[in-house]
């Protein structure tokens, strides 16, 4: 199997993978095209504005009111899930997490694991981890699938493989799938997929899914797609292990119609997906399939950081439907994988520095031009620009006692500090913006011709040699 | 102190202020109209075939006949059925003197779950119900219609009587008081299975059924 080559990266390459790809007119291309495509399908399912803005704040009070009662609702899901014969395992960080999913594949001996859409178990990196312990895990979402063949990782969280072309999909099933003649054929290729994953799924010790939500009246898992993998995954296999963030909890079985609604439509424009399973228990004495084992793992990784603030809080309302990825005109232009983190775009600039911290994350939170589409599109309304400023505010400013965030002053700078408040001082006081203004009219030509990164692609920045205050002097 | 204690006790330390209990049965009063039999049907029938499924209409007699008309389109001689159903025993019973086999879904899956895989061309199952907004079929499966009947098989007929659609998911699960008790696993379908992973190209058949066909009972059809 095809080891993953990219591991969480440090804001450090952040630019250098940015500017490859913006450098890539073909990858840009794609990219614009594909977001394009995702804006006006999703445009398409909400003609009524009254209707999409009513049913916004309705889902944004749903994910506030779970989330303000998370702590009871977790014990109360525990309960449930215990009384239903699930069995739920709790895990602060991705090393615990991955350490129970294997555990429990080892107690089965078990050799291969298939897996549905799960981007927590791509935040925990479960992939290396169960390959080390000598457990295959595949993928076996179409995308998920074609980009851990590429030696990849997921550029999109609903559409995994967003970057690749079908020509470029054509020569990797033919050279990495057994007797797979090229073909860039889309139904063909979504037949050879089919085929192979057809018989791992028949084979397969262990189903892995993810969970989009988790209802605690009832202690039932939700599972949204569109393919059926998810459904095999969690069907076929004699052990289903669920995982996910301890946030994807709602109360009242009756909130998730409207999260629904509100995510599939976002997400990839349907009026609702193929599938949405709700697993309520192992298979009960006389049922004749599904698994004899459920088990539900619940991962924090920082969740409960942001948890801790009400502000930050806000973060964790996310039904990751993508949407402000879509929209979002820096993702648009420098794809996932230049984030080097499991969750890109404006949703992964506020969710990453609490998992990460921001000593790795800290320049993520100023790569965004602050226009607020990202913002204007989510179905729960996470005010992500408001929250990027805040991060901002996190990672610049000195660091200080009892900080909200780990990695707090992980940018922090004096020189850029002093250089700001000097900003501020020159803009508070007429007499000393006077002094500045005249200097700079006079001594203008004294700017270097190369400043940086402005002049990369932009000519030098030089004060004009008459101020606006002189010319109206002049013109009396 | 545990992984559970240690998450519950931060996320407790936050004391979240709370939070208005939402109003999802005010919202769907306000948006969502509640239509007649014919024009549920109607709404359920154009969404399901606008993503790909094939629907006709039969009377409460009749569905054994276009069971057989459908199967032998597709020249489909081998259909799984759930004996335990009343329509899956009358498939059982009526269909094979018309040239289609009928084999039971009766033994735990270990016991032939290659043949599943591999040998299985089509099954037969029912809908408990169905959603007219988003032309969505509800399955219950339970011990005599087991899960995978409706998941591995390439083609998947259903047979829903349209007295039981219902016009949103929401009213369906409140009115059938899903809340007090679900299955070891409730599914929406809503067409055949699909992907549009491969450059936003849609295609059908990814995983599960390639095709999906409803034959809907109705006395008003």
């Amino acid at each position: 199997m095809t080891p993953h080559t990219l591991q969480f990266m440090p804001s450090a390459g952040f630019r250098a993978r940015s500017k490859a790809v913006v450098d890539n007119p073909f990858l840009r291309q794609s990219f614009r095209g594909a977001m394009d495509f995702l804006m006006s399908k999703r445009a398409a399912q909400f003609p009524d504005t009254e209707e999409l803005e009513s049913l916004r704040t309705l889902g944004e009070s749903i994910r506030q009111y779970n989330l303000a009662k998370l702590p009871t609702l977790l014990e109360q899901l525990e309960a449930n899930l215990t009384r239903n014969g699930i069995q739920l395992h709790w895990a602060e960080t991705p090393d615990e997490a991955n350490a129970i999913i294997l555990s429990i594949c080892q107690k089965h001996s078990a050799k291969l694991m298939v897996k549905g859409k799960s981007m927590v178990s791509e935040e925990i990196e479960l992939n290396h981890a169960a390959e080390a312990a000598g457990i295959g895990a595949l993928e076996s979402d179409m995308g998920e699938y074609i980009v851990q063949l590429a030696g990849e990782k997921p550029s999109h969280i609903i559409m995994p493989a967003i970057h690749k072309t079908k020509e470029e999909i054509a020569r990797l099933f033919h050279e990495k799938v057994p007797g797979v003649d090229y073909t860039d054929n889309v139904d063909a290729l979504i037949q050879i997929g089919r085929n192979v994953l057809r018989e791992k799924f028949r084979e397969a010790d262990i189903g892995l899914s993810g969970v989009n939500f988790a209802v605690a009246e009832t202690g039932t898992l939700c599972l949204v797609e569109n393919e059926g993998n998810g459904r095999m995954c969690t069907t076929a296999p004699p052990v289903h292990i669920a995982v996910t963030g301890i946030e994807k909890i709602v109360e009242k079985l009756e909130h998730i119609p409207p999260l629904l609604s509100l995510l599939t439509r976002s997400a990839t424009g349907q009026n609702i997906s193929t599938y949405f399973n709700m697993i309520s228990s192992p298979r009960k004495a006389g049922e004749k399939d599904g698994p004899n084992e459920v088990h539900l793992v619940l991962l924090d990784n920082g969740r409960s950081q942001a948890y801790a603030d009400e502000q930050l809080r806000k973060t964790l309302q996310c039904i990751r439907c993508g949407a402000c990825m879509n929209h979002c005109p820096v993702y648009t232009r420098i794809g996932g994988h230049a984030y080097g983190t499991t969750y890109p775009g404006p949703i992964g600039k506020i969710i990453s520095p609490h998992m990460l911290g921001l000593e790795a994350t800290s320049s993520m939170a100023t790569a965004s031009s602050l226009c607020g589409a990202c913002g204007e599109v989510c179905p729960v309304k996470i005010p992500i620009p408001e929250l990027l400023m805040r991060l901002r505010e996190e990672a610049f400013t000195a660091p200080h006692a009892n900080p909200a965030m780990r990695g707090q002053g992980a940018g922090y700078s004096r020189l850029m500090t002093g250089i700001w408040r000097g900003w501020a001082a020159v803009y508070r006081s007429p007499g000393l913006y006077r002094m500045v203004s005249w200097l700079g009219s006079r001594f203008g030509w004294l700017m270097p011709s190369n400043q940086g990164a402005w002049t990369t692609v932009r000519v030098p920045l030089r004060p004009a040699p008459k101020r606006l205050r002189d010319m109206l002097r002049e013109r009396g | 102190m545990s992984a559970r204690d240690r998450i519950l006790a931060k996320l407790k330390a936050a004391n979240a202020a709370p939070a208005a209990l939402p109003d999802v049965a005010g919202w769907y009063a306000t948006h969502r109209v509640q239509e007649d039999a014919v024009a549920k049907t109607k709404r359920f029938r154009q969404c399901i075939e606008l993503a790909h499924a094939e629907t006709y209409a039969v009377s409460r007699g009749g569905w054994l006949q276009k069971l057989w008309e459908v199967l032998s389109a597709k020249q489909i001689g081998n259909l799984l059925v759930a004996p335990g159903t009343a329509h899956g025993a009358r498939a059982q019973a009526e269909l094979p003197a018309l040239g289609i086999a009928c084999p039971a879904y009766d033994q735990p899956i270990e016991n032939w779950k290659e043949a599943m895989f591999r040998d299985t061309p089509a099954a037969f199952t029912s809908a408990r119900a169905a959603i007219a907004e988003t032309g969505t079929l509800i399955l219950w499966p339970d011990a005599n219609e087991p899960r995978l009947m409706s998941l591995v098989p390439p083609v998947h007929i259903v047979l829903l009587d349209t007295a039981h659609i219902y016009n949103t998911f929401y009213e369906a699960m409140r009115q059938e008081g899903w809340a007090s008790g679900l299955p070891t696993n409730a599914l929406l379908i809503s067409g055949p299975s699909k992907t549009a992973d491969i450059q936003q190209t849609l295609a059908y058949g990814a995983h599960g059924p390639k095709e999906l066909v409803v034959l809907l009972i109705g006395d008003e059809q």
